[in-house]
């Protein structure tokens, strides 16, 4: 199973709609890099509204796929975490300082729009 | 009182399994959506742990339920069960940040926080077992 990544302008738009297993998570982190690669992508907005359950594994995942992103001269926004899955992280100790987050898509492409200036 | 299932773990696609199941049973069982996230979560971590660490191993769910001061309470009951290497230094993988995996090292201790009751079971060479419990409140 894959996730598809859109392209919209200079940024990329994923919104992760599957029960994230893990060959799925780590397919998408190779994905993202090779797409950020070829489209010269500045921004990236992950959308997790969809997604009901966050493990330390999954959180892994997430938190490299941005540090490798932002290695890449990309910059990461997650969006739309549930209430559920922001307490379950925080319970289970995990956490995801280095990573920008906006309440929603759009509040998401905001930030991109306002940190990238345009 | 018998609603039990009982997930194998020999693959990844068993963790998924184990934890749509994991789902169902505590949204059966009427655990809020919050509960029903780390109820999922904490299978999701046992379950790992057993494709990782062993070979085969296998998740048992079932609704449980107590007499407590306020009455009969309901609850959820998780054993992850393995007849793998076993854990050497309990005391070791219970603290916050140990890994041998590469992991988060988040696992353990945190399916202790996410759920009410934790036991866990160990003989080196033979196994291990992780009973762990959620109450409805």
């Amino acid at each position: 199973m894959r996730i598809p990544i859109l392209k919209l302008g200079r940024y990329l738009l994923i919104s992760v709609q599957v029960e994230l297993d893990d060959q799925t998570a780590l397919q998408f982190q190779e994905d993202l890099l090779n797409k950020i690669h070829q489209e010269g992508s500045l921004g990236v907005v992950i959308d997790l509204t969809s997604v009901d359950m966050i493990d330390s594994f999954i959180a892994k995942v997430i938190g490299d796929v941005v540090e490798m992103s932002s290695l890449m001269g990309a910059k990461v926004v997650l969006t739309g975490i549930q209430p559920a899955v922001a307490i379950t992280l925080i319970d289970m100790g995990v956490s995801l300082q280095e990573v920008q987050t906006a309440l929603d898509l759009e509040q998401g492409l905001e930030r991109l729009q306002q940190e990238l200036g345009g | 009182m018998s609603n039990h299932s009982c997930i194998e773990i020999a693959n990844e696609w068993g963790i998924v399994s184990a934890r749509q199941a994991g789902r169902e049973l505590s949204k059966e069982i009427g655990f809020g959506s919050v509960d029903q996230a780390r109820i999922t979560t904490a299978i999701s971590e046992l379950a790992r742990n057993i494709y990782l660490y062993t070979e085969i191993g296998k998740i048992d769910l079932e609704e449980i339920s107590d007499n407590h001061k306020n009455g009969k309470v309901r609850g959820i009951k998780v054993v992850a069960s393995d007849k793998g290497p076993g854990i050497e230094n309990l005391r070791d993988v219970m603290v916050d940040g140990f890994t041998t995996s590469g992991g988060l090292g988040a696992g353990l201790p945190g399916v202790k926080r996410l759920m009410d009751e934790f036991d866990i079971e160990s003989i080196p060479g033979e196994g291990t077992t992780i009973t762990t419990i959620k109450w409805l409140r």
